[in-house]
């Protein structure tokens, strides 16, 4: 029982992690049908951020939060104008190629100017009794932190519905995801929505990588890579284009995860296989994954 | 303008041709320094790698970023049987290696081609789920089978050493195997892809569901595109084994990295071109090789810049997120260098009124 609990938190924890980056590619794709492969290093650029503004501007852990998500978001913004607005109308499969173009380069840009050796993240807090702080439930020992990140994420995911379902702008949202041309003729600026698409997916991707690093705190140019893999399967477990279906996609993709790993603890070397041999039945089974509507292809 | 050569001249030209370039290849491996023939060994290996993944994602137009992952199932397999049972047993230190594979020792050829095989017998199986898939999803699996591959790579100590991986590999990839097989693999792929089931190859990649109208079986020669650009990664990734010396499972040398490269590679020089992989393949090798000055430490216009570890990357990142941009058909397009091309080009000059 004491184990299940440790494992069950543990797994929320991971979860609602991937489930902050999903939301930023199933957004994307709802909208663009592209599969924005820098999203992971967008991520990576923000723990970055987040740490050079602890280290060299020393701003407080919260603050410094605080600005690497505006600069990420800032990030994921430029982003699209750059390179992917250019290609809004050339075949799908070169807007993909493009983003696996900036995924590199941001993987590059970060070893030229952040260094390939890998820095570590808790020299952002001076005072660490908070991440060092465990507690006792129902005899399970869980780091404060596992709560704490949960607790984030919970209110995170508050605002995000908040955003996407009460704003206008989130209305702008939905409608493009649905019709672009139409909403553009409704006097909707479908570029301005697009670029504030990014942006939030991108400040949600560093939201996550911060708390990412509180827990591993091994901050390198490549970090990014496997968590945003995962968060995308996690997007297309729970339905890509659903937004519920990504939270839901990244907290079971979370937990399988670790009770994997847990009880079959033979397997702990192959935990990132799980994800894939994942993508691939629910890929064969249900396409459209848990919450995502069925898309039927007309010729 | 529709002036074709005839079926003769064009032979003639290109056993000229093929002799022309046997000739300088002997004068490379005679005079160059053993650092640029190096870089020109590399050309090759690269060759073969960016023209079968150039007809998986140029010509049948299945978007795979696995190719990775069938490189390294070459240079595994290849190195595993070039290497000597002594070297085997002292390398091995984690765990012992498994009996049937401690004592097995082949030839650099056959070698070569049980890599090829058993990447194209890991296509075989998994192509059956991946193909059933289309454009992006097909594109994120194929990556994810590539990872798999390496994690197994990496976990499966026993037989690949995991994370310490293989060393003291030979240095059979000599300039006379690397530009044999490249040019194994282009007949192949040139007569593949002017046959029958090259057009049904390119007739998939232009509308899957008119092909399929036609009488095409989609999935069966996507298959058979997938197994053949496996066989020939998994040729060029032993001979990239046995020119790198050493192998292991890492991202950067045999992981999505090394897919990246050879993507890079097709669509600088024109997804769907098999000369223009080739020219890629030779860019890449040669601006790789050369940035490499950006990394040590130099002086430009009296200003001295210090090295910055990285830079390469970064700037052929950048170009190849500018070729996207701006100039997406790349260098070659999808037109082939043929000598009927050629002379078409040099004929239409000519009428301009220009000489020579």
């Amino acid at each position: 029982m004491v184990f299940f609990l440790q494992n069950l938190f543990n797994g929320i924890m991971l979860g609602g992690l991937y489930a902050l980056i999903a939301i930023g590619y199933t957004m994307v794709y709802g909208i663009l049908r592209l599969i924005n492969f820098a999203h992971g290093d967008v991520m990576m650029m923000g723990v970055y951020f987040a740490f050079y503004a602890a280290t060299l501007l020393s701003l407080n852990p919260l603050f410094s939060a605080i600005v690497a998500i505006l600069g990420a978001a800032l990030l994921g913004f430029l982003i699209d104008r750059v390179a992917y607005k250019p290609l809004r109308n050339a075949p799908r499969i070169s807007a993909l190629i493009t983003a696996i173009g900036v995924s590199f380069f941001l993987e590059s840009l970060a070893v030229v100017v952040f260094g390939a050796i890998p820095k570590s993240f808790l020299k952002v807090f001076k005072d660490r009794t908070i991440l060092n702080k465990v507690l006792t439930v129902a005899g399970a020992r869980i780091p404060l932190l596992t709560f704490l990140v949960i607790f984030i994420t919970v209110v995170i995911l508050i605002v995000l519905f908040f955003i996407v379902y009460r704003t206008k702008i989130g209305m702008a949202m939905r409608a493009i995801s649905m019709d672009i041309p139409t909403t553009a003729l409704m006097g909707v600026n479908v570029d301005a929505v697009i670029g504030f698409t990014f942006a939030l997916g991108s400040a949600l991707a560093a939201a996550s990588g911060i708390m990412w690093a509180m827990r591993f705190p091994n901050v390198h140019p490549y970090m990014g890579f496997m968590p945003g893999l995962k968060a995308f399967i996690a997007a297309v477990f729970g339905g890509i284009g659903s937004i519920p279906g990504a939270v839901l996609g990244g907290v079971l993709l979370g937990l399988i995860e670790i009770f994997l790993a847990a009880y079959f603890p033979a397997f702990m070397g192959y935990r990132d296989a799980f994800a894939f041999i994942i993508l691939i039945v629910i890929l064969l089974v249900k396409p459209s994954g848990l919450l995502g509507k069925k898309i039927v292809e007309k010729v | 303008m529709e002036k074709k050569l005839s079926a003769r001249t064009n032979f003639i030209l290109t056993v000229v041709f093929l002799i022309f370039v046997a000739l300088l290849l002997y004068l490379a491996d005679r005079y160059m320094d053993s650092y640029k023939l190096r870089v020109v060994r590399l050309i090759a290996i690269y060759g073969i790698m960016a023209v079968s993944l150039n007809l998986i994602n140029g010509i049948t137009g299945i978007f795979s970023l696995g190719h990775a992952g069938f490189i390294l199932i070459g240079a595994y397999t290849a190195s595993l049987l070039t290497l000597s049972p002594e070297q085997k047993a002292m390398s091995f230190i984690i765990e012992p290696i498994v009996p049937w594979l401690a004592n097995a020792h082949t030839d650099f050829f056959t070698a070569t081609v049980a890599g090829g095989v058993l990447a194209a017998v890991f296509a075989f199986f998994i192509g059956w789920p991946v193909l059933r898939l289309s454009g992006d999803y097909l594109a994120i699996a194929s990556l994810g089978f590539a990872e798999v591959i390496r994690i197994i790579a990496l976990n499966a100590i026993s037989i690949t050493n995991g994370p310490l991986g293989l060393k003291g590999i030979p240095e059979y990839s000599n300039i006379w195997w690397c530009y044999g097989w490249l040019f194994v693999t282009v007949l192949f792929m040139a007569s593949l892809v002017n046959s029958s089931y090259g057009r049904a190859l390119k007739a998939i990649r232009e509308d899957r569901i008119a092909a399929e109208a036609m009488g095409i079986n989609v999935f069966k020669h996507q298959l058979l595109s997938f197994v053949i650009g496996a066989f020939f990664a998994g040729v060029s990734g032993s001979l990239y084994a046995h020119w790198l010396t050493t192998i292991d499972p890492r991202t950067t040398t045999l992981g999505p990295m090394l897919t990246f490269y050879v993507l890079i590679m097709i669509v600088l020089g024109g997804l769907g071109s098999i000369s223009g992989s080739l020219i890629g393949a030779a860019l890449f090798a040669i601006l790789f090789e050369w940035l490499r000055d950006l990394e040590e430490p130099f002086t430009f216009f009296g200003i001295h810049v210090p090295g910055i570890k990285g830079m390469r990357i970064l700037v052929i990142s950048a170009i190849f997120i500018l070729v996207m941009i701006f100039w997406q058909r790349g260098i070659m397009g999808r037109e082939e260098l043929t000598w009927n091309n050629l002379y078409r080009w040099l004929f239409a000059r000519r009428k301009g009124g220009e000489e020579k």
